[in-house]
């Protein structure tokens, strides 16, 4: 249904060239791709650039607290095996960023767009996408992002009367609350080990129950919808109850759930789900993480974690004790400068793990690790604290800024 | 309290643990076990009665909608201000402070009855929101060292006659009326904006708590390493120009 035919209007198709050239100019005076400033400049001389853009191809939009860059890719993946695709896979997921990516695919069928939060509802208004996939919603840099439910309810608000096909996690009390306003909605059960910001429905206010895995409100009734794809351990049942083996070379039970999804997303196209998860192996690291690189004849293992549930989803997937862990915490602007989250993250899971402490904020770690009870080393820089670390691949944990340090120490 | 055990009762957890909060309830009990108190820690729900019997009670901050709620089932509950009659001590945060004042602003815009536990009104600020390194001298009865913590929040908090003021800032806004005031209290009942947590910053108010359930003058030391690191390097980040 894509791929067509009308083309830019002239001044569209000067607000892509203007982009590209501030792109080039951003290059080259090395502040990174360009990609967002390039989208500024062209969004700048064209406001309609993004809707204009996006009317030739089919869109995939993507939302969630976590796990929005990986998803994005492995969507991008399966659909690449019906026709060609564009997409933001470095993560520029603001309007800047995702005119400039679409800017940059004026060959491809179709569009996936990793999109924050935050700006959900207005890109979905331009683009008209034929698919929304949403999968997960918690808190996250409390002093500056909005409030968790409030985002819930602006998603709704966006999303009623929208004509796309939403793919929604219904283990999530908040997408099941922000998706069901939408007429078309297929549910996966694609599973939420962080259940803190869901005790209080988000319809009434009630106390939620969750016995096992089922969740319902008492009083008003609003229940866990019954899902169409499921998670189930290393398979994904199809709405037919087949079950499909997903084989990933990105770890743990939360990119499992990011197939599924990815793989219900991929069927609305006609994609059948064996081929959609053949082809999702194919993603390796995604902008760095996951990625396993030798520093100082040390094997480390990237890994990023923003947020009390990312830190979650992240303690399940390391390898058991012994193997050392490395954790490193900033908060500046990009990872907002309250550190109160720490104290919701379950750090008594890694008792037994010999832990390193490195980054601008280690001493409100050191604090929250004393009082958890555990053993661990303040350490000034990743170099000491690769060092000190005994033998064994090392796992190293880091939120959003401390993780670019990282790369950039270790030349990733 | 009786010998050696300690209860300690974290409020609604479901609704009030936006910040956090948790941390203060996670530094009070291990505190307490470093001095060989035998902690019984109860988180309640708030489709769950408020137990009475509890040393300590630590309630947090919210969104405004769950501040609501919680005001809402805490004055129907009616535990809290029995505990407190029979001498227990409450600590608040944000949401929980104004929750225990008189009254507050809800989410409708609508003014809400508090449990009156404190002498203070609270009112939406018309600026910005708060947001932002504190640092602040405890009031010297309390005999607290200086109070470092960070703040984020829209409401502005007025005492009453019988409300002393918890601590004065010398950064940061506290209380939003531009008098100085960082919170409040009333015999064993504490509010502040602080979270952080603030016990983690301010283990010395965990002390405090500790001292006034066990009623001594005095608790064993423990190591405050960490925490005296930390405290050190927030109190010059918060002095020293950025
Ligand atoms: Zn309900």
């Amino acid at each position: 249904m894509a791929g067509n035919t009308e083309p830019l209007s002239p001044r569209a198709k000067l607000a892509v060239t203007a982009g590209k050239a501030a792109a080039a100019v951003s290059r080259a005076a090395g502040r990174g791709s360009g990609s967002v400033i390039g989208g500024k400049v062209a969004l700048r001389l064209d406001p309609d650039l993004l809707g204009a853009l996006a009317q030739h191809l089919d869109v995939v939009l993507v939302s969630a607290t976590n796990g929005k860059t990986t998803t994005t890719r492995l969507i991008a993946e399966a659909l690449r095996a019906s026709g060609p695709v564009v997409s933001n896979a470095l993560g520029a997921n603001m309007p800047a960023g995702i005119t400039s990516a679409l800017a940059g695919g004026s060959d491809a069928k179709y569009g996936v767009i990793e999109v924050d939060e935050k700006y959900l509802a207005g890109v979905a208004r331009d683009v008209t996408p034929k698919v929304i996939a949403l999968l997960n919603l918690s808190r996250d840099q409390l002093d500056r992002a909005a409030e968790t439910r409030m985002l819930a309810e602006k998603w709704r608000e966006g999303l009623q009367g929208s004509k796309a096909v939403i793919v929604a996690n219904c283990d999530d009390p908040l997408i099941v609350w922000s998706a069901s306003s939408s007429q078309n909605v297929v549910w996966v059960a694609a599973g939420q080990e962080w259940k803190d910001d869901a005790w209080s429905c988000p319809s009434c206010g009630g106390v939620m129950q969750r016995p096992g895995d089922d969740w319902f409100c008492g009083e008003c009734g609003f229940r866990r919808p019954t899902p169409s794809w499921v998670l189930s351990g290393d398979h994904v049942l199809d709405p037919h109850g087949s079950a499909w083996p997903i084989h990933l070379q990105l770890p743990g039970r939360a990119n499992k759930a990011n197939a599924a999804s990815s793989a219900a997303v991929a069927a609305v196209f006609g994609v059948p789900p064996q081929v959609a998860l053949e082809r999702m192996y194919q993603v390796q690291a995604v902008a760095g993480r996951y990625d396993v690189i030798t520093f100082q004849g040390r094997e480390l293992r990237l890994l990023l974690a923003k947020n009390p549930a990312g830190w979650l989803e992240t303690f399940s997937l390391i390898d058991p004790p012994p193997t050392p862990v490395i954790l490193s915490v900033n908060a500046r602007g990009a990872d907002g400068t309250d550190t109160s989250w720490l104290w919701d993250v379950d750090y008594p899971r890694l008792a037994g793990h010999p832990i390193f402490v490195i980054g601008d904020r280690k001493l409100d770690l050191a604090v929250r690790l004393e009082v958890a009870g555990l053993d661990f080393r303040v350490c000034e820089t990743l170099d000491e604290a690769v060092q000190l670390a005994p033998p064994g691949q090392i796992e190293l944990i880091a939120n959003y800024t401390a993780f670019q340090d990282v790369r950039r120490r270790v030349g990733n | 309290m009786s010998d050696n055990s300690l209860r300690l009762v974290w409020v609604y957890p479901d609704l009030l643990s936006t910040y956090g909060d948790q941390g203060n309830a996670l530094v009070v009990e291990r505190r307490a076990r470093q001095r060989g108190l035998d902690v019984q820690r109860v988180d309640v729900r708030s489709d769950q009665p408020i137990p009475t019997s509890g040393d300590i009670y630590l309630i947090g901050g919210g969104e405004d909608r769950p501040q609501r709620l919680a005001a809402e089932r805490l004055l129907r509950d009616g535990g809290l201000e029995r505990a407190v009659s029979n001498g227990a001590i409450v600590f608040s945060v944000c949401a929980g402070y104004q929750i225990l004042g008189n009254e507050f602003v809800n989410d409708m815009g609508e003014r809400q009855e508090g449990l009156g536990l404190l002498d203070v009104v609270t009112v939406r600020g018309e600026g910005e929101r708060c947001v932002g390194d504190v640092l602040a001298d405890i009031d010297p009865r309390l005999n607290l060292p200086q109070l470092t913590g960070f703040e984020n929040h829209q409401g502005v908090t007025h005492l009453g006659p019988t409300a002393r003021p918890f601590a004065r800032t010398r950064l940061g806004r506290g209380n939003g009326t531009g008098d100085g005031t960082e919170g409040a209290y009333n015999d064993t009942v504490f509010g502040t904006y602080m979270h952080g947590p603030v016990m983690a910053r301010n283990p010395q108010i965990a002390d405090l708590l500790l001292k006034l359930a066990l009623d001594v003058n005095a608790l064993p030391p423990i190591d405050d390493r960490w925490y005296e690191a930390l405290r050190a390097e927030r109190i010059a980040a918060a002095t020293q120009p950025a």
